[in-house]
């Protein structure tokens, strides 16, 4: 089990669906979705709840359009 | 005990640990999707947040992709002519010699039309920080070739490949500053990895750093990608450029500042 | 106590800056200026002002160091002769489009191309009918004497900020090389950088929290907007014409035969006045001081009055495309002019003043 469990928040009007934050997260937590946002592109989006807020996706991103939450476990429970 | 964290409880402002940085303004960035410019842009302002510098800084945009880069960076700002960046910031740093300034530039801005101001800017060792986006191309006007495209590289003007016997070879103008006295810094990064981009940020800490400690100029390479101009996705740039960028311009530092 | 110096004209502009509070100079060595860059390193300015004196590599690299320096706020200039002046032509027209102030020197030889280092007015068009791309005017003031290479220094600084716009010295190798008296006035302190951020608020010097960031650039995409950015300019030229012109008329009361002269041409032309009226004859000069904004005014009024207009210039001739806008017709303007750096002599000008307009019994008005 987990010792952090992360969040990621995209701007998704603002993606522009270029795929680079894919690869780069272990947790398989980011896919592109089918739809287009208002500027034509597929973005990218959360998927799953395995995120542990690693930030790789938001380093790569070129848009800067990820936000990255971290709470670590214990403290998330006192709170 | 874990049911009780949702997405909202984790998604509060005291655990964020990664935005944007507010010295980015809200503007969208003018690049292709998945082009380098953006997260070297965010880099250095991540830097200039960090180390508190936005009122003292002045940055110089070039004419190339980045040409609108005062649109997204939140800090004062004069566009050069092409090639004419290195001139235009010795002019200010001369003038306000305790700002921080900084010059913003790609490959056929840097080592093309303004080789000259590049290398006196270097040679006379003015207290600036030059930061160099080397994707090999002319990605603003359409793909041609620059100094920096690889040997047999399809561009728009080599449209059978770069023929280094008739249009010559890539210039390594990196190296070539490395060995003038009046540079301290000198290094070559990459923004396409998590760890890439970890390394290129601490290599623009550094830069900043030997500015304010006045020891000269520094020089951040940033081999990325173009994939308009090369045509090929973002995922497969960043693949290609490993393969053949990287083999001729090597990443790392070239010059270590002397403590 | 008057302070009076035997100086050089080039060696006064120097000076002359650097008592005007300059900042910052910028260039690189070409005959005949040369005297300028040295004078400056000589006058060892960082410690008598802190006025910064840098050779650049190139005269390319001396304008846009100026670009830098001047969109800062500060009062940086450069000085060059005619080849180097056609390389800065890129930053001359990049500050016209950001309207930043600066001074700018062009001690003029004799072109095109390498041409020689003697002395010339063959820059005339390319200083004030724009000289780079896209539609924009320098001011330019044209010195006839090594006091006003000296006066000239504050002047163009002055007007520079007063209108944000590029100022050119518009010299000749003749009055950069002449020594002449020059009375000099005192040390006008340079700004301090509250000053400029105070009194340029568009200055980059850094974004505080209390401003939005300041941004110099002469880039806008919209035709729109770039069509509002050059209505703008061409306002201020405008107002430029309708304040700034400068000119000095001599021996103009009763003037019949009318030279009209700026620079060293101006000061032959005086020397043929005295010789022309020892023979009775009434002649007389305008020589503009601006050739941007030009006086139009004083030549339609002179045009009205006289027979002839002999316009002296050291070129094939190309202010006398302006006089002959100015007369619009009212009477006959001629050019003489010596080419290839060759100065004319005072009975040469004054001759070919009577062979055009006097021995031939004037055909001058109404002729044209
Ligand atoms: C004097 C001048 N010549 C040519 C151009 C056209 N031009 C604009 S950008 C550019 C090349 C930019 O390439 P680079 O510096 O590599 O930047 P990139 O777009 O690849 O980031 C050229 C040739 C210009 N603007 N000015
Ligand atoms: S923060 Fe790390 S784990 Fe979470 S989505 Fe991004 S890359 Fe994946
Ligand atoms: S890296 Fe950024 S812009 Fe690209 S797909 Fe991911 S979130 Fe969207
Ligand atoms: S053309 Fe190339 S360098 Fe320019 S924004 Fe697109 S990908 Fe980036
Ligand atoms: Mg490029």
């Amino acid at each position: 089990m987990a010792k952090v469990k992360g969040e990621i928040v995209i701007n998704s009007e603002r993606c522009k669906g270029c795929e680079l934050c894919v690869p780069v997260c272990q947790q398989q937590t980011i896919a592109m979705s089918d739809k287009l946002n208002s500027k034509g592109y597929h973005y990218a989006m959360s998927i799953n709840d395995e995120c542990n807020g690693c930030i790789n996706c938001a380093l790569v991103c070129p848009d800067g359009v990820i936000s990255v939450y971290r709470v670590k476990l214990k403290d998330a429970a006192v709170a | 005990m874990e049911e009780e964290l949702t997405r909202e409880s984790i998604c509060q402002q005291e655990n964020l640990v990664y935005s944007r940085t507010p010295l980015m303004t809200p503007k969208a960035l003018s690049y292709c999707p998945g082009c380098g410019h953006g997260t070297a842009h965010r880099l250095i302002m991540e830097v200039i947040e960090e180390m508190n510098l936005q009122s003292q800084t002045i940055g110089v945009a070039p004419v190339g992709c980045s040409v609108l880069a005062y649109d997204f960076l939140d800090i004062d700002m004069q566009q050069a002519a092409h090639g004419r960046a290195p001139a235009v910031a010795t002019g200010i740093k001369r003038l306000l010699p305790d700002k921080f300034v900084f010059t913003y530039q790609g490959d056929g801005d840097l080592a093309a039309i303004g080789t000259g101001e590049t290398i006196h800017a270097c040679n006379r060792g003015e207290n600036i920080c030059i930061f160099f986006v080397n994707n090999g191309i002319y990605g603003m006007t359409g793909g041609q070739m620059a100094p920096t495209t690889l040997p047999n590289m399809k561009t728009a003007t080599s449209p059978y490949g770069r023929d280094v016997v008739s249009m010559g070879y890539p210039l390594k103008i990196t190296e070539m500053i490395a060995m003038l006295p009046g540079t301290c810094f000198v290094t070559r990064q990459s923004v396409h990895t998590p760890a890439n981009v970890r390394k290129t940020k601490k290599a623009i800490q550094k830069a900043v750093q030997c500015q304010l400690d006045k020891k000269g100029l520094s020089f951040v390479e940033i081999v990325s990608n173009c994939n308009s101009g090369w045509k090929m996705t973002p995922l497969e740039s960043n693949k290609w450029m490993e393969e053949n960028m990287f083999p001729v311009f090597p990443l790392g530092d070239i010059k270590v500042p002397k403590p | 106590m008057e302070d009076i110096k035997l100086m050089k004209g080039n060696e006064a502009i120097a000076e002359g800056v650097i008592r005007a509070g300059c900042d910052g100079y910028f260039g690189y060595p070409i005959t005949p200026q040369s005297e300028v860059l040295e004078y400056l390193m000589m006058a060892r300015t960082e410690e008598r002002t802190g006025m910064v004196v840098l050779q650049a590599e190139s005269e390319i690299a001396s304008i846009h160091m100026v670009y830098g320096g001047a969109a800062c706020g500060k009062r940086v200039m450069t000085s060059s002769s005619s080849p180097g002046i056609s390389l800065m032509q890129e930053g001359i027209s990049f500050m016209a489009g950001t309207e930043l102030p600066c001074l700018l020197l062009n001690v003029v030889r004799g072109g095109p191309g390498l041409g020689t280092i003697q002395p010339s007015q063959s820059d005339y068009f390319q200083a004030v009918k724009g000289g780079g791309h896209g539609d924009y005017k320098l001011i330019v003031l044209a010195p006839a004497s090594v006091q006003e290479m000296y006066d000239f220094a504050k002047l163009g600084f002055d007007l520079a900020f007063k209108y944000r716009i590029q100022v050119m010295v518009l010299s000749d190798g003749a009055i950069g090389q002449m020594m002449e008296k020059v009375v000099l006035d005192e040390q006008i302190p340079r700004q301090t950088n509250e000053e400029i951020i105070k009194n340029h608020p568009w200055a980059t010097s850094g974004k505080t929290p209390d401003r939005e960031r300041n941004i110099i650039t002469s880039l806008d995409l919209d035709p729109v907007k770039q069509e509002k950015i050059n209505i703008h300019l061409q306002e201020k030229f405008k107002r430029i014409t309708e304040n700034e012109v400068r000119f000095e008329t001599l021996m103009c009361d009763d003037v019949e035969y009318l030279f009209v002269a700026y620079g060293s041409s101006a000061r032959v032309c005086q020397k043929a006045i005295q010789l022309g009226r020892e023979k009775g004859l009434k002649v007389g000069l305008l020589r503009p001081i601006t050739l941007f904004p030009f006086p139009y005014d004083e030549v339609a009024k002179l045009a009205k009055q006289v027979k002839g207009i002999l316009c002296v210039e050291m070129s094939a001739g190309q202010m006398i495309e302006d006089v002959r806008l100015g007369a619009n017709g009212a009477v006959k303007v001629e050019h003489f002019g010596r080419l290839g750096g060759i100065i004319p002599a005072p009975d040469e000008v004054l001759n070919r003043m009577e062979e055009i307009f006097i021995s031939k019994n004037n055909y001058g008005r109404g002729t044209n």
